[in-house]
């Protein structure tokens, strides 16, 4: 085990702990940047996807992870990010312009629904935002003028500074710019949880009365956080909208946000890392699926697609076995892993037990 | 000068009259203790002082200013900071975060700012971490300083707590059983640091105690309560000796 010591302040403030973290992060992103030219246009089009699904999933570990509050609805503020920066596009706006517009006006709405919604936790809170969810599909069938109402809204095509970039017609350039996003992203994540700011959603996550009594407004805390959170996912929603190219009432389904919740489950609730594992395990999942099912229908010669459903099986039993043995989730089991490497062999096992849930903010009210 | 003074402070859940007509005047400099059997209403004054609760009646005057309807997260900004009986740290934190916590109300940068990390919101950071260390110091946590709250042991959490508390630089500092589940070492201890608190750093202590050990080492005022009401005001000694607090603790005899 490595001891780094330290000799500054802002030595514990800075992102990176030392070079050999930084050069580790600088050498997957160069992988990163470097991908369309290693894998195939369809693989390349997968892991657009899984960026898409990386920058929801940050918007949700904001709220869920970080701050405690459960959302069973976050669908609805990609369907509000998708439409918002549509609208934004058809009343000419270019999409640089429209992409952080309709991040803004989803936070707001985000942070003006969060105010009454807010008040309800644990599973009050989720009931109230899954109601959300499913308003949503209503609310975009009626506001026909901003929605195109049952048939949707073709993607207008994307310019960026005089090129354009679509999907098909040039998915580098589309992959790259969500990687961007991704980036610029994950960078105001990261500067959020290094400050103040940061530290208050985390102390209104694990013990509301502290965070009050230390000075603290709970309530203004948790309205940015949602605010924040649903801006991120706003943002998603608008790529996604661009990606799949034509949206509608049945693009963003309580399925979706129940997949979104998913994801930062699996990925490990509380860490920026967990957004990026989750999205890889969700993002991934039903290739791996149809993967697996060919191999059997090939190899072993069972046809299982003669069972419907069988997908959503799969994933819940991932996830009921995820809760059950691994809480933590991937990164709490890729920090396990990593603790016992260094330590092995003096790694414990109480050193791993688990403590209290992350929800508990039911005391004195 | 009083620092804080409750007058006639009382509240209501229903017919419970938890507290029922408490007056006290807590000296600048002071360590004032609140002693009393279970259910005495000795938390409920301190959740009525940090604001949780509102009072059905009475008034709560602290350094000339009436904070009777100020609203909690109000409260540490103010100079009044405290600890809880049953440590409610941030448990997925490491002392470090939680210590910076506690310095919230010292921040100037807005949430924007710590997005973007603009300098505001570093030099922001920078004086946090000094203030913090200070208190590291103070209570010698130096040891713990990376360590995660869930994995430490129950005194050291204790300390933690106070030390959380320090951090927002408070005038007031009110201590909910700080000895409660303490080795009599470790409570030896929590004495020094409590004279400390007075005495280097010139806070004044309200603390609710049950073990009478810490109670008359540190304390210069006790009010003892029984049912919500005062019962008797004056030194450890006096009070512990009253004929009116021996019998609401031990009962009359037969």
């Amino acid at each position: 085990m490595r001891i780094h010591f330290k000799r500054s302040y802002d030595e514990d403030i800075r992102l990176f702990e030392d070079w050999r973290r930084m050069a580790k992060y600088a050498v997957l992103l160069a992988v990163m940047i470097a991908l369309p030219a290693l894998v195939s246009a369809y693989f390349l089009g997968e892991v657009t996807l899984v960026l898409i699904y990386c920058i929801a999933g940050m918007g949700l570990m904001i709220l869920a992870g970080h701050t405690g509050q459960i959302s069973l609805g976050h669908a609805a503020f990609m369907a509000i990010g998708a439409f918002s920066n549509l609208w934004f596009m058809e009343q000419g706006m270019s999409f640089l312009l429209a992409l952080p517009l309709s991040a803004v006006f989803t936070g707001l709405v985000g942070a003006i629904i969060a105010l009454p919604i807010l008040r309800l936790s644990g599973i009050y809170l989720a009931i109230a935002t899954l109601a959300l969810s499913i308003i949503i599909e209503d609310i975009a069938i009626i506001a026909e003028p901003f929605t195109g109402g049952v048939g949707g809204v073709f993607a207008p095509p994307v310019d960026v500074l005089g090129t354009s970039v679509d999907r098909y017609g040039s998915p580098n350039l589309f992959y790259w710019m969500c990687l961007s996003v991704v980036v610029i992203v994950l960078l105001g994540y990261a500067n959020l949880l290094r400050s103040a700011t940061g530290r208050s959603f985390l102390a209104v996550r694990d013990s509301e009365v502290s965070a009050r009594a230390l000075g603290v407004n709970v309530t203004r805390t948790k309205a940015l956080a949602f605010g924040l959170s649903c801006a991120v996912t706003g943002i998603a929603g608008a790529l996604y909208a661009h990606f799949v190219q034509v949206v509608n009432y049945e693009s963003f389904l309580v399925l979706l946000s129940i997949n979104l919740v998913l994801l930062v489950v699996i990925g490990g609730l509380g860490s920026i890392h967990g957004a990026f594992f989750g999205a890889v395990v969700v993002g991934l999942m039903p290739q791996f699926i149809a993967i697996a099912r060919d191999f059997l229908q090939g190899s072993v010669g069972i046809d299982i697609s003669a069972y419907p459903g069988l997908d959503t099986t799969v994933f819940a039993v991932i996830i009921i076995a995820m809760v059950i043995y691994e809480p933590l989730g991937i990164y709490g089991f890729y920090m396990k892993i990593k603790t016992q490497w260094q330590l092995f062999p003096l790694a414990r096992r109480d050193m791993f037990r688990r403590s209290k849930s992350y929800l508990k903010t039911e005391r004195m009210r | 000068m009083s620092l804080l003074s409750v007058e006639n402070l009382a509240i209501h859940f229903g017919g419970v009259k938890a507290v029922d007509g408490i007056s006290f005047d807590v000296q600048a400099g002071e360590v004032f203790t609140i002693v009393g059997p279970n259910g005495a209403g000795k938390s409920t004054i301190f959740n009525l002082i940090s604001r949780f609760y509102q009072p059905t009646h009475g008034k709560i005057v602290f350094d000339g200013q009436d904070i009777t309807r100020t609203p909690a997260h109000n409260i540490a900004e103010l100079g009044i900071a405290r600890t809880f009986q049953n440590i409610e740290l941030f448990d997925h934190s490491t002392v470090l975060q939680n210590l910076l916590v506690g310095g919230h109300t010292k921040r100037r940068a807005s949430w924007i700012e710590d997005v973007l990390h603009l300098p505001r919101s570093r030099a922001n950071e920078r004086e946090a971490r000094h203030a913090v260390e200070e208190i590291i110091d103070f209570l010698d946590l130096a040891a713990y300083r990376d360590k995660m709250i869930a994995g430490l042991p129950y005194g050291v959490r204790k300390v933690v707590e106070i030390a959380r508390a320090l951090a927002s630089d408070p005038r007031l500092i009110l201590l909910d059983e700080p000895a409660s589940g303490l080795s009599v070492e470790e409570t030896a201890d929590m004495a020094f640091w409590i004279e400390d608190m007075k005495k280097d750093l010139g806070l004044t202590v309200l603390m609710v105690e049950h073990d009478m050990s810490l109670v008359s080492a540190v304390s210069d005022r006790v009010l003892a309560v029984v049912e919500g009401k005062p019962l008797a005001l004056g030194t450890s000694a006096e009070v512990q000796s009253d004929p009116r607090v021996i019998e609401a603790y031990l009962g009359t005899a037969a």
